[in-house]
Formats: C-alpha cells, structure tokens, sequence
C-alpha cells in the first residue's frame, strides 16, 4: 500500500455488516464495546478478532508489507499507553512509538473509524476491548487517538488527549493550524512540529509520573511568606513600568516560585502545565538566555507569546520566564532580568531559593500517624498542591506507577461527574485509600491495608491540624496574587 | 580602547550545529545532548584583535522550518551572518543558499558573510565537496570555513574572522553601517543602556517595510 493512509479506503477494509447510515443513526451512538458484554461488538459489524486484526494491521496491508508493517504494529502491543496523532484525512502527525510512516495502515484504520462514524452524524468517544481503551478526540484539523491498558477513567484519558492536542496548538498556534489545513487537507503537519515532538513525549511522561495533571494543579516551592513575597516584590518593581508584559514567573525544578500577572489577565494550571514542559524538555535554556515564541492555548489559541527564559544564575537554578506580547522587547527584558537577579541576589533571595530547594519534602511517616505511606493536598481555591515525598514500598518505577493508578482511581470517583463524593475509603489489595474533601483543600491518602476505617478516617481529619499548624499553610501555598 | 559591537546572526537548517558551534565557542564545550532550539538563543562575547575590542551579540537561530517566519527579528540589523551547513547532508547547503539570497533581497545594509560547513569528523560521509562551497562563498562575496563542533576544529577562526570584518567594515568611512563604535573608557556595557535599547532593539519596523511583510508571508506549506 502507498504511504498516503486514506488510500487504504480501497483496500479490503469493510465493516462487515455496516448498519445503513442513514437508518441507524440512533442505535449507533457510540460504539462501547464493553469487554462484560462480547456480543456487543458484533452487533456493530464488527467482531473483536477483526477489530483487532484491524487495529494491529494484519488483515489490511499489501502483502509486500506485511511483514513490516505487522512487526512494528505488534511491537506497539506490549506498551502500555500509547498516543497517535493524525490530521484528519489520515497522515500521521505523531505516534509516542514506532515511526509514523511505518504505521500508515494503522493510522488509515483511525481515520477510517472516526470519520465512518461522523457520517451518521456521530461522534466516536471510544472503544473498549481486551482490557484495552480507545479513545478519540477529534479536534479541528486533528484526530487524537490514545489506546491505555491502565484503569484511568475516560474523563482522564480524554484530558490527556486534551493535553496532547494544546501542546501542538502551542508550538504552531489553532488560526495556523486551521489555515494550513484548509489551504492544504493533506499537509505533513511534521514538518512543522519537527523538534518538537520531543515536547510531546516529555509531556506524556510528565502527565504520567506527576500528579500536577490528574489534579489540575501547580506544585509550590514551600517558601516563607515573607520571602516569597520579597521575590514577587522585586520581580514587580523591576518589571512594572514595561508595557506588554502579561506574565512573569518563576520556577525551579517543577515548583513554582511565584507568578506576577497583569491585572486582566489570567494563566490557568493547563498553561502552566505548557510552560513547565517547555522547560523541562530543553536543556538549551541554560545555556544563554533565549527568546521563545509559545502559543498558550486557554490564554490565546490563536497567537504567540513571546517568553524571555533564562535561568537566574550558574548558582542558583531557578527559571525565570517572562511572557509579553511583543516581539521587540528583548533587549528590555534582558535588562530587567539582570536587574532582578542583582537585586535577589543583594537581599538574599537566591539563598532563600537554593535553600528551599535542598530541603526534601517531608515523608509521610514523619507526621506520626499510624499506616500513613502518602498523602497529597490540593487547595480548592487556588490550583495549587503539595505531596509528601513517595517512598518505600513505593520506591520502584513500577510501584510509583501503582500509585499513580490508585490515586487515578480514588480521584476518580471523588470527582465522579453525577455522584461527587465529600469521603471516600476504598480497601484495595496492599493499601487503603481514602479521599477527603473539606471546604478549603481536598486531600488524598494512601495507608497501609490494615489500618482499620475508623482509625484512618480519625487521621485524615486530624492530619490538617498537624500537617498545617502555625504558618506552613502559607509556606506551602501561594495565596497572595502579585500585579504588575 | 576602540571598541566595536556588532551583531551576529547564525543561520542554517536544523541539526547542522549551529547552537553546538556557538556553545563551543562561547561556553568552550559541547554536548551530545544539544535539544532543539526554540526561537532564538542570544549570547555576548568580547574579542580583543590588536588595538580593537569587538563586542558580538549573537542570535543563535532555531532550523525548524517553523521559526523561518520569526528569522527577519534577528537579521534585521545584523552586521554579521554566519550561515552554517552540514558537508554530510547537501539539502543543508541548499538551505544555505536559500538564507543567502534572503538576507540580499532583505538586508540593505553591508554583511559580513561566513559560509560555514560543519561536522567535519564525519569527513567519510561527506556530500558537499569544499570546491563546490568555496566557489559558492566566492561568489557572494564571503569567506568560507570548515569546522568541527565536536572536535573543537576551526571554530575559532570563524568568530575571528567576523571580528576582523567588523573592524575594517568600522574603518570604512564609504559604508554606511549600524555598528556602534566608541571608545571604550567612557561607555560602559553600552548595549543594555537606554540609547543601546533605540539602537540595537528591534523596533525598526517601519524603516524597513519589507521586511515587516516579510514576516508575514513566508511558511504557509
């Protein structure tokens, strides 16, 4: 087969027994395959073999190909989450493994998938199969298709996508990304992300070995109050008579410091998310100071920031970032960023920074309450959260996985979209998780299995008492909100 | 002293080193781990040739395609452009060229012009031969070099060079140019002043209407 995917449309692709579109369109709101009920499929047209076969390739490529194209679809099988990305007449934008182009047919069936259900006027949510999921999101010019062997709700694994899709938005920006699509249906949008796609793996890793994501929150650099507005303090003063400055933040090591914002305007968590990505996954940054064009899709979809980064100082490696609206104003930021270090520097900033940086969060067991292994704290005013340092059992990869799963679950159904819950304790096999959501922070433990309810819960409610006496609210959360 | 500023742009396609050249001249070491630049990356460095002092702000440019629409912010006003290619990849050179003929369709003002080919260590993988980019560079009146980033191999020499060509460009009472020349005892880090901001900030749109639009059209597919 030819490498353009869409041609696989012709091929031996058929949805067996294809109920006509135009009759059917309410039985076949979404094709919900549940693995309980495997009749399910078939009623659809489509057995769970075939689908299978489908998505694996293996029924659907030339023979010239099939070893290939076979070979790489198989070796996607044994990862555990995976994400494609496509434009929507099916070339491969991006896929987490394996090359694109070796995965065309697997793309075609994608597109195939979602745009046969768009013709009944339709919208393919996802499939399930095999203890696996499908979800798709269609967005614009882009389908987005994740497959995850893992107990992550569809609300999750849709905002992944989410994720995914406003990190492309901010690399090319939405009116671009629109425009090029409709100039041009078959456009390798590769070209345009090339070097980029390393954001969008960084990303995925981030998404999955940090609870920022699946709480929608920042993590803070437990700072003194007093300090941290020093900080804020000096970056406002070296900083307020410049026009077009939107935002200026600082961060270290994936906490935020402080962020100063003009009056209108606000960053939500999922832009900061970007930003902290964007800082993570290039070592260029502290090298020399750099001049970078970012796109924040919930601030503006359709245009550029331009983001002086630069990192303080060889000692002390805190990122300063500042967002403006213009393009000329490097040389003036350049300026204000050497004067906000002078000052820093002077009045003992940079120490109180590297300071805060070499104190390790506190572990769980340090709090002296019984079985508690972890626990994590989210403010419901302000996204922002704190989590005790992970360790033993929890101290392989494949243990943080586990709880990262546990808490995927426990969030999960605290959040559920119909049922909200206020407390929720779940006895799972080799611990005890509880949620706990109070009027100003919502808390999430992990305890040891046999640790009875009663004594769990009686900790949970003691635990802000202790965890958060004297001033280490303040420390742990930023509850001023600096201007220029 | 007299002192000379200058500003220095690197351009070329992605991957041929251009931030792994700057990073080894100017942070004296390299890494194999270099991440793609976004944007720009800016770096200052000083050059003492005889009795002159030479001051070089240099844009160290992102390849991606992407960014080619932004390159008119940092070769506007540039005195200096190093257009750097990889000998082991000719559509790099190619590219080059490409760079050559927009900077003479949208710079008015006189260039110091280094053709660099990169990545001479893997000489066995060679595709652009030093005749066809010597002749090249003649022909636009540069001077070509040939460099290895990870070898530390004649990066020296291009930084030089364009040192030297700011000077005589300086000397030169018949061109009109932008650099900043002063004596250095009485002007100190002359750049980030306020004056330096007019002179060196890029807010000479309206100046230089092509390029204005330029930044407008270019990229679409």
């Amino acid at each position: 087969m030819s490498s353009s995917a869409p041609g696989g449309l012709e091929g031996p692709f058929k949805f067996p027994n294809s109920p006509e579109p135009q009759s059917s369109s309410s039985s076949f709101v979404v094709p919900y395959i549940e693995e309980e009920r495997p009749e399910s499929p078939a009623k659809h047209g489509l057995d769970e073999k075939d689908f299978e076969k489908l998505v694996l390739g293996s029924d659907f490529v030339d023979e010239s190909n099939v070893d290939e194209d076979c070979n790489v679809a198989q070796e996607l099988k044994k990862y555990k989450y995976n994400i494609f990305v496509l434009s929507s007449a099916g070339k491969p934008v991006y896929s987490r493994y394996g090359n694109e182009d070796k995965l065309s047919t697997l793309f075609g069936v994608m597109q195939v998938l979602v745009s046969f259900i768009q013709d009944s006027n339709d919208v393919l949510k996802s499939i399930r199969c095999n203890g696996c999921t499908f979800t798709f999101l269609s967005k614009g010019p882009l389908i987005l298709v994740s497959v995850a062997k893992t107990q992550q709700s569809d609300t999750q694994l849709l905002s992944q996508l989410t994720y995914v899709y406003n990190q492309v938005i901010s690399v090319v920006t939405l009116s671009r990304l629109t425009k090029i699509f409709e100039q041009k249906c078959n456009y390798d949008l590769r070209r345009l992300l090339s070097g980029s796609e390393r954001l969008i793996d960084q990303l995925l890793v981030f998404m999955e070995t940090d609870y920022a994501f699946l709480l929608g929150a920042v993590r803070v650099l437990p700072l003194a109050p007093t300090a941290r507005d020093d900080i804020s303090n000096i970056i406002v003063s070296a900083c307020s008579k410049i026009k077009n400055l939107v935002f200026a933040l600082l961060i270290a090591n994936n906490q935020l410091i402080t962020l100063v914002r003009m009056k209108k305007y606000e960053l939500q968590p999922s832009d900061l998310h970007l930003l902290f990505n964007l800082v993570n996954s290039s070592e260029s940054f502290k090298t020399a100071e750099s001049w970078t064009p970012i796109c924040l899709p919930l601030f503006n979809p359709s245009g550029f920031l331009h983001c002086h980064v630069s990192y303080l100082s060889e000692d002390c490696q805190a990122c300063l970032m500042l967002l403006t609206v213009d393009h000329d104003l490097f040389y003036t930021l350049s300026t204000a960023k050497q004067k906000i270090v002078e000052t820093l520097r002077r009045k003992g900033s940079l120490k109180d920074i590297n300071d805060a940086l070499a104190l390790k969060p506190i572990s769980a067991s340090e709090l002296g309450i019984y079985g508690l292994r972890h626990f994590m704290c989210k403010s419901r005013k302000h996204p922002q959260f704190w989590s005790s340092r992970v360790d033993t059992p929890y101290d392989t990869p494949e243990e943080v996985e586990h709880l990262m799963s546990l808490y995927q679950n426990l969030h999960q159904h605290v959040h559920h979209p119909t049922r909200p819950l206020k407390l929720c304790y779940q006895q799972m096999d080799s611990e005890i998780m509880l949620g706990h959501i109070t009027a100003e922070y919502e808390f999430y433990f992990t305890f040891e299995p046999l640790v009875t309810k009663s004594d769990a819960i009686s900790a949970a409610g003691r635990l802000p008492s202790v965890w958060l006496k004297d001033d280490e609210e303040k420390k742990k959360f930023i509850f001023t909100d600096p201007t220029f | 002293m007299r002192t000379v500023e200058g500003k220095i742009v690197v351009l070329g396609g992605q991957g041929v080193g251009k931030t792994s050249m700057v990073v080894r001249y100017i942070g004296k070491m390299f890494s194999h781990h270099i991440s793609p630049t976004i944007g720009a990356s800016f770096f200052t460095c000083k050059i003492n040739i005889e009795d002159s002092k030479v001051k070089l702000q240099v844009w160290d440019t992102a390849g991606q395609e992407r960014f080619r629409s932004m390159a008119p912010m940092y070769y506007r006003n540039a005195n200096a452009a190093l257009l750097v290619f990889d000998i082991t990849e000719h559509a790099s050179f190619e590219s080059v060229k490409s760079w050559v003929k927009e900077l003479k369709r949208n710079v008015d003002e006189p260039l110091v012009l280094c053709v660099v080919g990169n990545k001479t260590d893997l000489e066995p993988q060679r595709q652009v031969t030093r005749e066809e980019a010597m002749q090249y560079t003649e022909s636009i009146n540069g001077t070509y070099f040939e460099t290895s980033a990870l070898n530390d191999d004649g990066i020296e020499d291009v930084f030089l060079n364009v040192a030297v060509g700011l000077i005589k460009m300086s000397k030169n009472p018949n061109l009109k140019h932008s650099l900043r020349v002063y004596n250095s005892d009485n002007a100190p880090n002359p750049y980030l002043d306020d004056a330096g901001l007019t002179r060196y900030g890029l807010s000479s749109i309206e100046l230089n209407e092509p390029l204005g639009s330029e930044a407008k059209s270019p990229m679409c597919c």
